[in-house]
């Protein structure tokens, strides 16, 4: 629980404009609100500067100065919530939503989702994928109703623009820099088998069917549902780019899928 | 059954077909390009892939510490040198330690 004062000092900290908190004074005891601005102007410049690290893609297609001008914007309403600084920017592609100066770059906030995704996955535990061959045990049936287990390092980003192919054409000062915002929606998976996120973009109907499993379902109800949301819907290259990936750790078969119905019915 | 629903045998044969072509891919896609190098971070700037429960990332206390890794290109890290001649290790140090 935070007390007032706290609380006081906090707002201080985030607006320029607000009185000095109580008991802040210098050494012969008179208050001094240039001091705090000071440290007002650290705790800022340190919270843009996180997010600059999190965010170079996005970074580079706004440009330095609008970046940091936009981060600010964002870093005074948008806390720290843990002392580890690299956990700091979670939230921002949800704020490019809504920032009325980005909405003609639609895109933005999706770059976002996918650089945040990344960070996570280089961050997230280690755990080993499995040996596709170990499935070739399960009999048809069981197939039908395996249910997977996914990396803490998966991470799943859809999204109606390129956004790979905008990240890929950003991410290293090499790159071109090119943007074709109309080339198509883009999916994809992210994943840290060893020490490296591996990035890969999902073929047609790849997005949905990764997120079905993700949520629990069956093999073959993903199946089912990526085959209606895209006609075009490959099963086999799908399902062997995501045991390639690694993002599998696990796999289950229900034993009795009967019994859990009916206590769902209360019986 | 409806015409959208896949049928059992399709669903065992998408898989079966997908482990013949993964297996024969993920034979070269485990060659590192990344190590863990310890004792060649700066403090409070060391990686963190850790097993559960850690909260590793930027913890090291001061610079060199020899417990606390990043991740360099793979081969690299033995002839990385810091101050005062201390160079990098594949495992954790006991030189530096907070």
């Amino acid at each position: 629980m935070r007390t007032e004062w706290q609380n006081d000092f906090a707002a201080a900290l985030r607006n320029p404009d607000a009185t000095l908190p109580p008991g802040i004074r210098d050494g012969r005891g008179a208050p001094r609100a240039r001091r705090f601005a000071v440290y007002r102007n650290n705790h800022f410049v340190s919270l843009i500067d996180a997010l600059a690290d999190a965010y170079p893609v996005v970074q580079r297609l706004v440009g330095d100065e609008f970046f940091r001008a936009m981060a600010k914007v964002f870093v005074a309403t948008n806390a720290p919530r843990s002392p580890v600084m690299l956990e700091y920017g979670a939230g921002f592609a949800e704020f490019l939503d809504e920032f009325e100066p980005v909405a003609q770059l639609p895109y933005l906030a999706d770059v976002a989702r996918l650089e945040w995704a990344w960070l996570s996955s280089y961050h997230a535990a280690d755990a080993d994928g499995i040996d596709a061959t170990s499935l070739t045990v399960l009999l048809p049936t069981q197939v039908d109703v395996l249910q997977l287990q996914f990396h803490p390092a998966a991470q799943l980003v859809c999204s109606r623009w390129p956004i790979l192919s905008i990240w890929e054409a950003n991410v290293v000062d090499e790159g071109d820099g090119q943007i074709k915002p109309d080339a198509g929606p883009e999916s994809v998976l992210l994943n840290r088998p060893r020490e490296s996120v591996d990035v890969r973009r999902l073929p047609p109907g790849g997005g949905a069917f990764i997120q079905q499993l993700m949520n629990g379902l069956n093999l073959a109800a993903a199946a089912a549902l990526a085959t209606k949301a895209r006609s075009d819907f490959d099963l086999p290259g799908n399902l062997q780019g995501l045991l390639e990936s690694g993002a599998v750790i696990g796999f289950s078969v229900p034993g009795n899928g009967a019994t859990r119905e009916n206590c769902d019915t209360g019986v | 059954m409806s015409a959208s629903k896949i049928s059992t045998a399709g669903v065992a044969g998408a898989l079966a077909l997908a482990i013949s072509g993964a297996a024969l891919t993920t034979q070269t896609a485990h060659a590192a390009d990344m190590e863990k190098c310890y004792g060649v971070s700066e403090a409070g700037k060391n990686d963190c892939a850790a097993g559960p429960g850690t909260t590793c990332a930027g913890s090291s206390v001061i610079d060199w510490q020899g417990n606390a890794w990043k991740l360099v290109p793979a081969g690299t890290c033995e002839s990385i040198e810091v101050e005062g001649g201390r160079t990098g290790s594949l495992k954790a140090l006991d030189r530096d330690l907070p």
